[in-house]
């Protein structure tokens, strides 16, 4: 956990005070509504279709027990019980009143938490890979990084007021479970041939209604680099970024435009003029920022307890989540735990403030007190104890967390949707759940294996559908809901925006289509070894188009 | 002459006043009265742009109570009552389609 000083606290309720008076403000009339919807979405504080949303940043995506049973008392006391995970690694409240609002934030600045720049025109919650500092995979901890470009972007007036949203990942793993290239910046930490660790620096993606993949500008930059560089390519994109039309005005846009080449000139000429000055990082600030990030103080254990063998032997559901949701952890004898937030016709992100008093005390108990949000909308307990698999498992089962469906169809991204969002056209939330009935049978899910959907009510693709293996897109025809469909999408290492197979289908049709591509998946597969999205790789989507459209 | 506004609504069925109440959010229509519902039952309904422009512009002009109001259409039934004119409407009027996580599982 990183351990906020003075500063961050002073910050944090002094903004507070300050959401107070202007919501005192608009409810007397002092302030219209064209004066106060810029100071609100300051704040995380959006209007939709029922009801005011409060969207809070969860930096880096890590939560400590306290923040998270706040997050349950903030669910319970001002909202309707419940909260959602977003695809930044966020929480929203969707019932929030505006008069409760400040009294609401007020109770989360006591755990650190607020809403500052999960809304408007400046850097949104840097992401990043959900198991940093757990993996093995990883090379170090990436929230080091991500903490200090945090720091450096908050309240920056320079980057308060730009063309566009600014999202920011870092990732410091072989395998990118953070989707980096969807970001208008990106960072992945790695090793040059020397052994040096360094940052290949990704620029331009995003999704949307014209999405494209980052690029890499820079294969290879310092960490004391780092925030020169993060310094330069905002510099760039505000000077350069259209500002006359809002469909044009992301990054991505900009890099598209001039061509990633001509964009990295521009970069690397403005990073020149300020790379020696105050923004290099030397070695004694990284080591201020990284000693603030407490680590757990792990048993010295073994890999392989035999009572966590025994209790796989003795229970076949307890095997099968085991194979599912937990993961190698760095050091030995413990283990990453995925949470599925994707119960059969549950809602894709929802978590009860019961579960998340229940999952607190678990975390206490068995997880040094520590949660995880994943971009794909679980959680995780990052560093249980593998003798406590079998306990952690019992409880999670109680509470609907243990559904051992991570990484298959059922584990489906999607935005809220025409439910609850003033942007969507359709319907999102409901698809998924019609989906995840008809794949009830988690036999036949682990059969079809890896199996990404992401689904999106409107273009603006809150749901990565660009990016999902099987990727779902709500349009409006006619008053009518319909949805596009493309296949072959895909987040990580080989990010790769999926291909639309053919006309739309209407809402009744979406789940048939998906079973018509799981279907043909299972008669084209070499074998069970081959992945649905391997399969389609080789054959195209052809086959798959067919399938879908031979019977309508 | 109408002004540009008046000219750019068209009525083809119809319609109501709808915003979100400021205080809560909450969805509200514009009555003949000139105050705010929660009931669409209760809301005026215009047929004709003038009527529609009239209730716009008395709606706009809350900015203390309203916020977001814009004309929606609506379908009247047989015993008087009205229905929302599409599934944004209705969605706006009842709810989520879905079942909220409250009394979902646990």
């Amino acid at each position: 956990m990183y351990i906020y000083d003075s500063i961050d606290r002073t910050l944090v309720a002094e903004r507070v005070a300050e959401f107070r008076d202007q919501v005192a403000r608009r409810l007397s009339g002092e302030l219209t509504e064209d004066e106060f919807k810029p100071l609100r979405l300051m704040n995380g504080v959006y209007l939709q279709l029922h009801a005011y949303m409060l969207r809070i940043a969860n930096p880096y995506g890590t939560l400590s027990s306290r923040q998270l049973r706040q997050l349950a008392h903030v669910a319970r006391r001002y909202d309707r019980g419940y909260g959602h995970f977003t695809t930044r690694q966020n929480i929203q409240f969707h019932w929030i009143k505006l008069e409760q609002l400040p009294d609401a934030m007020a109770d989360l600045a006591a755990v650190g938490m607020h809403g500052m720049q999960t809304s408007g025109n400046n850097v949104r919650n840097i992401t990043t890979d959900q198991w940093a500092g757990v993996a093995p995979d990883e090379i170090e901890d990436p929230r080091i990084w991500a903490e200090i470009i945090r720091q450096h972007v908050t309240l920056h007036p320079e980057f308060s007021f730009m063309p566009r949203k600014f999202k920011i990942c870092v990732g410091a793993a072989s395998h990118d479970r953070a989707a980096l290239r969807i970001h208008d910046l990106a960072f992945r930490l790695h090793r040059n041939a020397g052994g040096e660790a360094g940052f290949e620096v990704m620029v331009g993606g995003g999704l949307g209604r014209t999405p494209y993949l980052a690029q890499t500008i820079r294969p290879f930059l310092k960490k004391c680099d780092l925030l020169s560089y993060v310094e330069a390519v905002l510099r760039t994109y505000n000077q350069f970024g259209r500002r006359d039309n809002i469909w044009k005005a992301r990054i991505k846009i900009l890099v598209h435009d001039l061509g990633a080449e001509a964009f990295a000139k521009e970069v690397e000429a403005e990073w020149q003029s300020i790379k020696d000055g105050p923004l290099a990082l030397d070695a004694a600030t990284v080591a201020e920022i990284a000693s603030r990030f407490v680590y757990p103080d792990y048993e010295a254990l073994e890999d392989g307890p035999p009572e966590l063998a025994a209790a796989r032997r003795a229970d076949g559901r307890f095997d099968r989540w085991v194979n599912n949701a937990v993961a190698n952890h760095k050091k030995s004898g413990y283990a990453i735990v995925t949470l599925s937030l994707k119960p059969e016709g549950g809602t894709p992100g929802d978590a009860t403030a019961v579960q998340m008093d229940a999952l607190a005390d678990l975390a206490d108990r068995y997880s040094f007190g520590e949660i995880r949000i994943g971009h794909e909308q679980n959680l995780a307990l990052p560093h249980v104890a593998q003798r406590d698999l079998p306990a952690v498992w019992r409880a999670l089962d109680a509470l609907g967390l243990a559904t051992p469906n991570i990484g298959l169809v059922s584990d489906i991204i999607s935005c809220p949707g025409l439910d609850y969002c003033s942007l969507a056209n359709a319907r999102s939330i409901p698809i998924a759940q019609e989906i995840t009935r008809r794949f009830h049978d988690l036999d036949r899910q682990r059969d079809l294996g890896r199996l990404h959907i992401n689904i999106s009510g409107c273009i603006n693709a809150c749901g990565h559908h660009h990016v999902g293996h099987i990727g779902i897109l709500g349009v409006e025809k006619n008053g009518e809901e319909f949805y596009q469909i493309t296949l072959g999408g895909e987040a990580d290492d080989h990010a790769v925006l999926g291909t639309l197979i053919g006309p739309a289908v209407p809402y009744a049709k979406v789940a048939d289509v998906v079973e018509d591509i799981a279907a043909a998946y299972l008669d084209l597969r070499t074998g069970p070894d081959e992945l649905f999205i391997d399969t389609l790789k080789r054959t195209g989507i052809e086959p798959f188009r067919e399938r879908v459209y031979a019977a309508r | 002459m109408a002004s540009p506004l008046e000219r750019k609504i068209k009525i083809t069925g119809p319609v109501v006043v709808t915003a979100n109440r400021v205080a809560d959010g909450a969805v509200i229509y514009r009555d003949a009265d000139g105050d705010w519902t929660t009931s669409l039952d209760a809301a005026a309904v215009a047929t004709d742009a003038a009527r529609a422009h009239a209730l716009i512009a008395e709606a706009n002009a809350d900015d203390l109570r309203a916020v977001g109001a814009y004309i929606a259409p609506v379908e009247l039934t047989e015993a008087g009552g009205r229905r929302p004119g599409n599934l944004r409407e209705l969605i706006r009027l009842s709810g989520p389609t879905i079942e909220l996580p409250v009394t979902f599982g646990i």
